[in-house]
């Protein structure tokens, strides 16, 4: 069920970022969210594509540090209060989150949440089990 | 007031250039004969070269022996350079080996004696007297630079304040409190100390010191310069290496120009380090040693791999003991850093022992006239990571399992596969930027 990520490792040198986005465009494939870790020596950047099997390989074959990360997607309403309902689920459950992002669709309706956490398919379980709708691969191709 | 003594052992400091040889030459043919004796390993050297103990009669002789190696040290490690029975041996002092392995020196209590005489020398030579008080600020412990110049401190009657190294403000603090006259340590220790005092407000005027006596690592004249300004001294140098005794094997007079090798302890020669031919005075190449009154751990033809030249032109101290320059660069790998010797080869290790292939770049600059080392490391395609903190961690791992086998500590900083730049398909493993500081070890 789980969404795919693309993790890349930059270094903090100049033109990194030339070289990735790039690659990622004349892949002719379309950036959905991104969000940065970095520390001062590096970074970590994290893509949520269209197609993120093609992004994978032409961001490897321009010579980039890059994986697939399995994250948690969480499709939820664009209002007050959604964000920490489920936060709340997953504290309740003593799920830790690593990290997230969220970002909105052109709809304006819902909003989508990324979460990385250790173990996937519990986290999904009990998002499932209070009511949360969780994202697939299709949907963000399609949003 | 007392007129300073000028040498703490005149006789031997200063006796002529054939009395030297004299006593070489009846040492030597001692020292052979009881290393032969005492030491299966470096007899096992002698019988594959096919010389015996009676083959050497004089100085004249010495290039017939077996060099020894660091690679020797490392295979005898830990007793077999061992001359003398371990119950007369009363302390070790180490250094680092190249694959890890360390190196392990012996000393009885004359060999202790002796070497400590010969730091004395040193400090007398910087104008000590029972008069001084002596910061020593070296490490103690198994490095050899704290306790030898303390040791010889003792003997000259020094006001010893054994410091070892670190805790800048406490350092400070003592130096100003007590009085201090003679600073020893590390040169770039020196000058961050120099560094420090003018922080703090400071004129180079307000300290009491009068000479530094600073060894253990590589310097320039420029640095020389700084240090004595900044801290209003004159600056000696000192020579020395564990294998050997330790500091003092060979020191600066008020001269400043190259250091003394004690001979009457000591045979320096200098070789072409590809072929091992000795060559000529005056000519540039590696130092050897071999040590004439050692009981413990008597190494004869010690291969230093430090560059230099022997002079034995006249010296306005009136000591006769030949001079030698600071080493100018090494005939091996090995680097200097933060007064620590590192070889790439343990870099190596620490890498495979952590799960890494020794694709890795060391980059060595000075800020403040002190050593900075970063050592990146390319990671493995399976060891990536979208969090920084995994990798920040495995970064600190390696960087302690680093200091763990350098004894010093490294930045270390891990890289995307295939990052380090390679020419010829090689990467280059060493920037040592430091050489736009005159820094060539």
């Amino acid at each position: 069920m789980a969404v795919k990520q693309i993790s890349i490792f930059v270094e903090n040198k100049e033109g990194k970022l030339v070289t990735i986005t790039d690659s990622i465009a004349k892949a002719n494939v379309d950036i959905r969210a991104m969000s940065v870790a970095d520390t001062q020596d590096f970074g970590i950047f994290r893509l949520i594509v269209t197609e993120p099997e093609k992004a994978l390989e032409a961001l490897q074959s321009s010579g980039c540090f890059v994986s697939i990360t399995k994250v948690v997607g969480v499709s939820i309403p664009d209002e007050p209060g959604s964000l920490a309902k489920i936060v709340k689920i997953l504290a309740r459950h003593n799920i830790n989150i690593e990290y997230m992002y969220a970002f909105i669709t052109v709809s304006k309706k819902y909003a989508s949440v990324v979460l990385r956490v250790a173990d996937n398919e519990a986290a999904e379980k009990i998002l499932v089990e209070n009511g949360v709708k969780l994202l697939e691969e299709k949907d963000i191709a399609d949003m | 007031m007392r007129m300073p003594k000028k040498y703490f052992q005149q006789e031997a400091e200063t006796m002529p250039v054939e009395e030297i040889k004299k006593i070489q030459d009846e040492k030597l043919v001692k020292q052979v004969k009881y290393v032969y004796d005492n030491v299966k390993y470096y007899r096992d050297l002698m019988d594959k070269k096919g010389v015996k103990p009676e083959d050497i009669k004089s100085t004249a002789d010495l290039h017939k022996l077996p060099f020894l190696k660091k690679d020797d040290l490392r295979e005898a490690y830990p007793y077999g350079l061992l001359a003398t029975d371990l119950n007369k041996c009363v302390r070790i002092h180490s250094t680092s080996g190249t694959t890890g392995k360390r190196v392990v020196a012996f000393y009885t209590q004359n060999d202790i004696d002796m070497w400590e005489e010969c730091t004395a020398r040193a400090l007398v030579a910087a104008g000590a007297t029972e008069e001084d008080v002596v910061q020593v600020c070296y490490g103690y412990g198994l490095f050899t630079g704290g306790s030898g110049i303390h040791g010889g401190s003792h003997k000259v009657g020094c006001l010893t304040l054994p410091m070892s190294s670190g805790n800048t403000d406490r350092q400070i603090q003592f130096m100003m409190d007590l009085n201090s006259t003679i600073l020893c340590c590390t040169p770039s220790y020196a000058a961050y100390l120099g560094e420090n005092l003018k922080e703090k407000g400071y004129k180079p005027e307000d300290n009491k010191l009068k000479a530094g006596i600073f060894g253990a690592e590589p310097w320039t004249e420029e640095m020389r310069r700084d240090i004595e300004k900044a801290l209003g001294i004159k600056a000696y140098d000192i020579y020395g290496l564990t294998e050997i005794s330790g500091p003092g094997v060979a020191f600066e007079c008020e001269e400043q120009k190259g250091m003394h090798i004690n001979e009457d302890h000591f045979i320096a020669e200098i070789i072409d380090p590809d072929t091992g031919e000795v060559l000529p005075e005056g000519t540039k190449g590696e130092l050897v040693f071999t040590s004439l009154d050692k009981e413990a751990f008597p190494l004869i033809r010690y291969r230093t791999r430090d560059i230099c030249i022997l002079s034995r032109e006249k010296c306005s101290c009136g000591r006769t003991f030949v001079r030698m320059t600071k080493p100018m660069g090494r005939s091996d790998d090995m680097m200097i850093i933060r007064g620590v010797n590192v070889f790439p080869s343990q870099i190596e290790t620490v890498l495979l022992n952590c799960g890494y292939a020794p694709n890795y770049q060391i980059i060595l600059d000075r800020v403040n006239n002190s050593d900075t080392f970063d050592i990146n490391v390319e990671m493995g395609t399976e060891d990536f990571s979208d969090t920084p903190k995994e990798i920040t961690k495995r970064e600190k791992k390696l960087q302690d399992a680093m200091k763990a086998m350098l004894g010093i500590n490294p930045k270390v900083h891990l890289l995307a596969p295939k990052s380090i730049p390679r020419s010829e398909g090689k990467a280059v493993r060493l920037i040592d930027n430091r050489k736009r500081y005159g820094i060539t070890i």
